[in-house]
């Protein structure tokens, strides 16, 4: 073996250079969101030194930008909750049946044509379907029910259930197709038709990444803020009726940070509490959402 | 070819059977009954067609695009290779069990009911006793019995390749069909299958696929020799492996086949 002593330094320094680069891209990446993480806890923490902890998880009444100020994020927590429960109830059966299709029914083909046009469905600009929520299934839904608000809990709910949709049967997809073959064997082997395959084999031996997609899509609809912002209006409300106007914790943030709030005053400190908040239900959720898929994973390797 | 076997009910009827995989001839005029209440071992080197075969008799064939098939398989007077047969009832009455265990991920009773469930039985009273009558015919029961909620995924390899028995036997098949039910299990679990096989016998019609020429020695009645896709020989299995009639497949089972 012929060894060139300088052309082996070369590539050795050559590497360790792209190895220290690549090293800081990551470094970085992780400053950022250490930072950010910084930026929230200080801010939230000093908003607390101001406002109770009791009183914000108490009261029922959100009115920071007020004379009379309530901090209670009750109203907020409700009316993320409402909508995102709402997309849910509409986004998780129909994205079952869609993975169903996909998965068990579909030939190649057509899921070769279907998959690309759910994944498009997710890429449309949120905005857009917050005026499609607005100004087209609101109408729509009036016309059903005449007392419904032109800002309501519904529609944005509806509009954000189809919009979690491809999250819903693409990751619930993903998780049926790696139920491996030899369970549909058995299945058929015992004189199961098709339909009983899939829902009595398939549906179940996938549930654990079918409950990680729901808790996946939940988070991002938790996050979603156009939308409501939009469509659900901006009115902290403590309710569970469908049929009236709510405000999320993301709707708030916007309505603050969109405002002419002066840094350093409470309404300014508010974001933080409720970014805070928001970060910590989505966090919570999507790492609950991979350790689920991370042990539906484990089951079949 | 010598077929006479001793007389006896004839469970399964394979006539002048043939099968393609697109233009691969698979199976090549096959000719043979299966006789009722025994065990009978398919053996022949890797790729001669033995799943292909077994396959056929209880249309997991069907799953395969590029499958074809002529000839008969008559069973109780039906030809189970008749497309407007249902085959969803014919696997009602053919049993099978593959060669890598495949429980599934529910618990042993669950496993077990989930045949009988599928048939319609709701009567928690009746899916009990099915549990445990077939457990015990899988040689499984005094394992399990008092963990029947646990997930099957805990059991061992073993276990989990009698579970699937108890599984295909809770739905009270005719036929039992064992693709190689012991190649992933060790000397102990396969002893323990291979006893359950003879005891089987009795209530059951068997067709195992084997590669181990003790195994079925062990086993089985009737042997089948299957060379590409041919059906070399077929007969008693200590006629097979004392005096076979052909010298194909005295070089196989003496392993001076490479
Ligand atoms: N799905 C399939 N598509 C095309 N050809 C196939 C298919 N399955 C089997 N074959 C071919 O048919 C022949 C018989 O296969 P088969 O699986 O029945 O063999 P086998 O006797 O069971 O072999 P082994 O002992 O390895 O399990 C082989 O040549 C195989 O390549
Ligand atoms: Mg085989």
């Amino acid at each position: 073996m012929i060894i060139n002593s300088s052309s082996v330094q070369i590539r050795k320094i050559k590497e360790n250079t792209v190895q220290a680069i690549l090293f800081g891209c990551a470094i970085f990446s992780v400053f950022v969101t250490a930072g950010i993480i910084g930026v929230l806890s200080f801010e939230t923490f000093e908003f607390f030194r101001e406002v109770s902890i009791i009183e914000f998880f108490t009261d029922t009444q959100w009115t920071p930008l007020f004379t009379q100020k309530h901090f209670g994020i009750a109203p907020l927590l409700c009316g993320t909750f409402l909508t995102s429960a709402i997309a849910l109830i509409v986004a998780a059966p129909l994205g079952i049946l869609t993975s169903v299709y996909l998965s068990e029914y579909a030939s190649p083909r057509v899921r070769r044509v279907i998959k690309p046009i759910l994944e498009i469905l997710a890429g449309v600009p949120t905005v857009i379907y917050g005026y499609f929520a607005l100004l087209f299934v609101t109408p729509l839904l009036q016309k059903v029910l005449p007392d419904l608000p032109g800002f309501n809990a519904l529609s944005p709910g509806i509009v954000m259930g189809i919009m979690i949709l491809p999250i819903i049967s693409s990751l619930s997809e993903d998780a049926m197709y790696a139920v491996p073959q030899s369970l549909r064997n058995a299945a058929y082997a015992l004189g199961s038709s098709k339909l009983q395959v899939s829902f009595k084999v398939v549906i179940p031996s996938a549930f654990s990444g079918i409950t990680a997609s729901f808790i996946l899509a939940i988070s991002r609809a938790i996050g979603e803020t156009m939308l409501v912002a939009i469509a659900a209006g901006q009115m902290p409300n403590l309710t569970l009726n469908p049929m009236e106007s709510v405000m999320t914790m993301t709707t708030f943030i916007v309505q603050v940070s969109l405002g002419d709030t002066q840094t350093g005053t409470i309404e300014y400190k508010t974001i933080f509490a409720v970014g805070t908040m928001l970060f910590l239900l989505t966090f919570g959720l999507n790492i609950i959402g991979h350790k689920l898929r991370k042990r539906f994973r484990e089951v079949y390797a | 070819m010598s077929q006479n076997l001793n007389a006896g009910d004839v469970c399964l009827k394979v006539e002048k059977f043939n099968a393609w995989y697109d233009q691969f001839h698979a199976l090549k005029d096959i000719n043979m009954d299966i006789r009722k209440n025994k065990v009978t071992a398919m053996i022949g080197p890797s790729g001669c067609g033995k799943s292909t075969l077994i396959r056929c008799f209880n249309r997991m064939n069907d799953f395969i695009p590029t499958f074809r098939q002529t000839g008969k398989i008559l069973f109780e007077g039906n030809d189970l290779s008749d497309r407007f047969i249902d085959p969803v009832e014919v696997r009602i009455k053919v049993g099978m069990v593959f060669q890598k265990q495949n429980p599934f991920p529910k618990s042993i009773a669950d496993n077990v009911t989930y045949g009988p469930k599928i048939m319609g039985v709701r009567q928690k009273s009746r899916l009990d006793a099915i549990v445990e009558e077939s457990l015990r015919n899988a040689a499984l029961w005094d394992e399990v019995k008092d963990k029947l909620k646990s997930s099957a995924l805990s059991l061992s390899g073993g276990q989990q390749q009698r579970l699937c028995i108890a599984r295909a036997l809770a739905m009270q098949p005719d036929v039992l069909l064992l693709d190689e039910p012991c190649s992933a299990l060790d000397p102990i679990a396969t002893s323990k299958i291979e006893e359950l096989i003879i005891q089987l016998k009795e209530k059951y019609t068997i067709l195992i696929v084997t590669h181990n020429m003790q195994q079925a020695a062990r086993v089985s009645d009737h042997t089948a020799y299957l060379y590409l896709g041919e059906l070399i020989e077929y007969d008693e299995t200590t006629k097979i492996f004392t005096a076979p009639a052909q010298k194909a497949t005295e070089d196989y089972i003496t392993g001076r086949m490479g």
